[in-house]
């Protein structure tokens, strides 16, 4: 150790959290403008979905970013949650580590009372501005107005205003922030991460007004609450003796048995005398009482006894639907061909906290495939879009072989080649963080492995897609040459030898073994007659349904056709009006439902997502 | 090899009727043809030239592969019987664009062209000659003392000496040798010297190697064209002299050899017309390579392959063959002719050549 670092009369001082993390605003994530617009942004309507989910709330969310001067930005949130009480909002904005939620059991975004105390410490320091809160609670008739900032060195609320004020709203609650801020739209932007949150909350509306007097509108496009999470007792298993004694010295039963099946989740009174006989420890002491000792003694006996897996009540996964709508957000207009089914992993605990994985992906169509996968990550529903090479999500997919899925991997390790959109969700009661600013799920063994086991059932998933398009390719193969070449080469020969074109049906009834879809077209004024045929060249007969969409215009009566025994070798003609076509008809795209794929030419399976919308954004003036 | 033009057309045709007859038939139609892989050439004991064996590919309607297949040969005999009745010809390389505009009958490559024209040959046993359709010059020359006449546009012989009547850059050789096109008139040497490089045949020329030695010098390009082995063919049989070649020492050269003494995989449909079965090869040997310490190269990974392949090769199934090519793995090195440049310009027309000629036993020192 060197003696020049040090100072000779260097004595440890006391700082206050605010105080050090007034010096250390990275560890927070501010460390740019441009970064530390999107925290204030990000923590606010964090805050703001959390509430109304909580509350069974379909959030309406209103941000508005205006330019001050140069590098000063007005940065104002406003939602309809249930407002938040009027003695608390001093400490809620003004205290750090100050959370309603800092020792809930249950899955939620914020954990753990920092972000948007931090955000207002932010703008106090850069811009010497307090900020200002309006709240209101629903069934109060006036709303609490608060200026105020953070006394640094004690980490204590600095209230200058508390006024009641009318507002118009039921309840609710803003902020107004000002903070040295720099703007911009790309990637990593307040505008990627408002568009990556609306993907997954499509039961939120959020209107956005950005500097340039711009509006946008983020619809809402699903009406139903999201499924929340529960709060649960602690889950006993892998909690630190310190936990323990905190929850001991807190509870209120008047024994320790009680203590047990009371204060923690999935103990019954037969699995806490188990465990007290294991540990050695009178079944009826006082919670209170209990030793170091005794306790370090439970915590290892509640290893050793068979307790149930951790409740699931405390999770809340996006699910099915939320999680094509976050892909879709991604790949936009690019259609995939191939949409998964999510993966969604059972339960797991890391240090006795339950957390899951799931996972989602869309393939091929018109995603690039030369470029390396995306890889979309959320963890308890907030997008990050940070430190990607620092996270759990990205470690266990470059850490996995897609190889054998039919992916481009060098090495079979490193972020993979393909035309694939990769949605990671970790999600779980405290989530482990590579920071304070939460950008990253911290690479921890246990998550890493369960992301990986449901990266891997994903790429069974795409490797059998590839198995199926393989087949495919094989059928399509067999459409070229029974509707393209085949005639060539017999009108050709013909036309060589001076003959007749030869009739080939029977030549095809050899090759083919498909249904085979065409049709034929006329147009007169802004209506399309369509006669559509299907041939069945298989040796079977076939029943199937069969879904006309016309890309332009509109379809005349039913879009669905039953085709019923229709016998091999035979074919049948199926006519349809389709009205309103301005410009030329490009043609009708078919589908089809209850058919084995491979079967079947000149028709798409019908898509997973056919008529589920995605999230519709309207730009306009503010 | 005059064959008459009713003749050739009628044989194209009947390829044609093949297809057509099977799909009146109902049947999937298909052309079966001698397979053209070096796993399929046996030796042909009469001529002494290694020839397509029994095996035979199938090209059938089935796969779309298949059917292109057909398609592209339809249209090439469309435009072979255009071309013979509007008197004209062709260089394969016009065919590959021209196709351009058959739409399924569309070339992606010009080797895909082609082994279609070759393939066509072996079907029909016709040359491409008789189809209408010639290779590019490729610029293959002669200089020796060789008297030719060849027929000009006008129609008229013209005779060469291939010594007087040619600059340094010598006679070249046109696409077609056949006796309607060049006549042999005499030739004065001792043997013929077929030369992979363009540079080692300028030294030799440079160094009066054709006049000391009395050689008729053939620069080969590289891989020869067919009209280059072709007229190396009937200098051995018309004029009854030994073909010896001189290349490279790699494996790549090995095969240029092969190719000039006992036909190539191609092309063995023809071998009978293009193979000089007694050509020997004088070096560069890998046995050269360690006796003369040449200059080196390292095999590449691709080399090695081909020194692999060739092990398999019936072409190479000698003890010679086998042993230079497992000298050439084991000490991992190739050298260029020019290596030979190391001991100085002179050296490879006053002691390498004459040294490894009269071990051949080709000139006496």
């Amino acid at each position: 150790m060197s003696e020049k670092g040090r100072s000779p009369h260097s004595s440890p001082v006391e700082i206050s959290i605010s105080e050090f993390f007034e010096k250390n605003r990275h560890i927070l994530g501010f460390d740019s403008p441009q970064k530390a617009l999107y925290m204030i942004v990000k923590e606010a309507l964090d805050n703001s979905l959390d509430a109304c989910e909580e509350n069974g709330i379909l959030p309406d969310i209103y941000i508005r970013i205006a330019k001050v001067d140069q590098d000063r930005y007005e940065i104002t949130i406003r939602d309809n949650g249930p407002g938040i009480g009027r003695k608390e909002i001093p400490n809620v904005f003004g205290k750090l580590l100050y959370g309603s939620r800092f020792h809930a059991y249950k899955q939620s975004r914020g954990q753990q009372g920092i972000g948007i105390t931090a955000a207002v410490l932010y703008g106090q320091t850069t811009t010497g501005k307090p900020s200002e809160i309006i709240t209101k609670r629903a069934g109060d008739d006036v709303a609490f107005r608060f200026v105020l900032g953070i006394n640094v060195k004690s980490n204590t609320p600095n209230v200058m205003v508390e006024e009641p004020v009318i507002w118009d709203q039921k309840s609710g609650t803003e902020i107004k922030i000002t903070a040295r801020a720099r703007y911009h739209t790309g990637k990593q932007s307040v505008v990627e991460y408002m568009r990556e949150t609306a993907a997954v909350n499509p039961n939120m509306e959020l209107t956005y007004d950005d500097p340039d007097g711009n509006r946008m509108v983020f619809r809402r496009v699903a009406d139903m609450i999201s499924r929340t999470a529960e709060e649960v007792k602690p889950y006993p298993v892998g909690l630190e003796i310190g936990e323990i004694k905190h929850l001991a010295g807190q509870s209120s039963r008047k024994t320790v048995r009680e203590f047990l099946v009371g204060d923690f989740s999935r103990i019954t009174p037969g699995i806490a005398d188990e465990i007290l006989s294991f540990a050695g420890v009178d079944i009826e002491k006082r919670p209170g009482k209990l030793t170091t000792e005794e306790i370090s003694r439970i915590k290892d006996a509640m290893r050793k006894v068979n307790v149930p897996p951790p409740p699931l009540r405390c999770l809340s996964p996006f699910g099915e639907i939320f999680i094509r709508k976050g892909l879709m957000n991604v790949y936009g207009d690019l259609k995939p061909s191939f949409y998964s089914k999510p993966v969604e992993r059972k339960p797991s605990v890391y240090n006795s906290n339950p957390f899951s994985v799931e996972v989602g992906f869309v393939y091929g169509g018109d995603l690039p495939v030369d470029q390396q996968i995306r890889i979309v990550r959320y963890a308890n529903k907030v997008p990050l879009l940070y430190q990607a090479g620092a996270c759990a999500i990205t470690r266990a997919v470059q850490e996995t072989d897609w190889r054998p899925y039919g992916l481009e991997q060098r090495g079979g390790n490193g972020t993979p080649y393909g035309p694939l959109i990769l949605l990671v969700h970790v999600y779980g009661v405290r989530i482990p963080y590579t920071s304070e600013s939460k950008e990253a799920v911290a690479p921890v063994p246990k998550i890493l492995e369960e992301i990986k086991a449901a990266l891997r059932t994903a790429g069974r998933e795409l490797k059998r897609y590839h198995q199926k398009s393989l087949k495919r390719k094989k059928a399509y193969e067999k459409f070229n040459l029974v509707g393209v070449m085949l005639p060539e080469i017999a009108r050709k020969s013909a036309s060589l030898l001076g003959r007749s074109v030869p009739d080939i049906d029977p030549v095809i009834s050899k090759i083919a073994n498909v249904l085979f879809i065409t049709e034929d077209i006329s147009k007169s004024g802004d209506r399309v007659s369509v006669t559509c045929h299907v041939f069945n060249y298989t040796k079977q007969i076939r029943s199937f349904r069969l879904v006309a969409f016309p890309p332009v215009g509109n379809i005349e009566g039913t879009d669905e056709f039953n085709i019923e025994k229709l016998e091999s070798s035979r074919r049948i003609d199926i006519d349809f009006q389709v009205s309103d076509v301005k410009g030329n008809y490009p043609g009708t795209i078919y589908y089809f439902k209850g058919i084995d794929p491979i079967h079947v030419l000149g028709a798409e399976p019908l898509p997973a997502d056919w008529k589920v919308s995605g999230i519709e954004v309207e730009v306009g003036d503010s | 090899m005059v064959i008459l033009q009713k003749d050739v057309e009628m044989k194209l045709r009947s390829i044609v009727e093949k297809i057509y007859g099977d799909l009146m038939a109902g049947e999937v139609p298909e052309l079966s043809l001698p397979s053209r892989t070096k796993n399929n050439i046996v030796l042909d004991e009469e001529n002494l030239v290694w020839r397509y064996g029994s095996q035979m590919v199938s090209r059938k309607a089935s796969s779309t592969d298949g059917a292109g297949y057909l398609i592209k040969t339809i249209y090439v005999i469309e435009f072979i019987l255009d071309m013979m009745r509007s008197g004209k010809s062709s260089t394969l390389r016009e065919m590959y664009y021209i196709s351009e505009g058959w739409n399924l009958g569309k070339f992606h490559s010009q080797s895909e062209s082609n082994l279609t024209a070759e393939d066509l040959e072996v079907v029909s046993n016709l040359l491409r000659e008789d189809f209408k359709l010639r290779p590019e010059e490729n610029g293959a020359s002669v200089i020796g003392n060789l008297t030719i006449e060849e027929r000009n546009r006008k129609g008229i012989f013209k005779r060469i000496n291939c010594k007087d009547d040619v600059g340094d850059a010598g006679y070249q050789i046109p696409y077609s040798v056949e006796e309607d096109k060049l006549r042999i008139v005499s030739g004065d040497a001792d043997f013929v010297l077929a030369i992979e490089t363009g540079g080692m045949f300028d030294r030799l020329v440079e160094n009066g190697f054709d006049e000391e030695l009395n050689a008729i010098l053939v620069h080969l390009k590289g891989q020869p064209a067919r009209s280059t082995r072709r007229l190396l063919k009937r200098l051995n049989t018309e004029l009854n002299l030994p073909v010896i070649v001189f290349t490279d020492g790699d494996p790549w050269s090995f095969r240029i050899f092969a190719s000039v003494a006992y036909g190539a995989i191609k092309t063995a449909h023809i071998s009978q017309y293009l193979a000089v079965p007694t050509a020997e090869f004088v070096g560069i040997t890998a046995t050269d390579i360690l006796t003369y310490d040449l200059p080196t190269d390292r095999l590449s990974e691709h080399d090695v392959d081909a020194l692999n392949s060739e092990l398999k090769d019936p072409r190479f199934n000698t003890d010679f063959w086998k042993s230079e090519i497992e000298i050439m793995l084991k000490t991992g090195k190739k050298a260029e002719q020019q290596a030979l440049a190391k001991y100085g310009l002179d050296f490879v027309t006053t002691e390498y050549l004459p040294e490894k000629l009269s071990q051949l036993g080709v000139i006496r020192r």
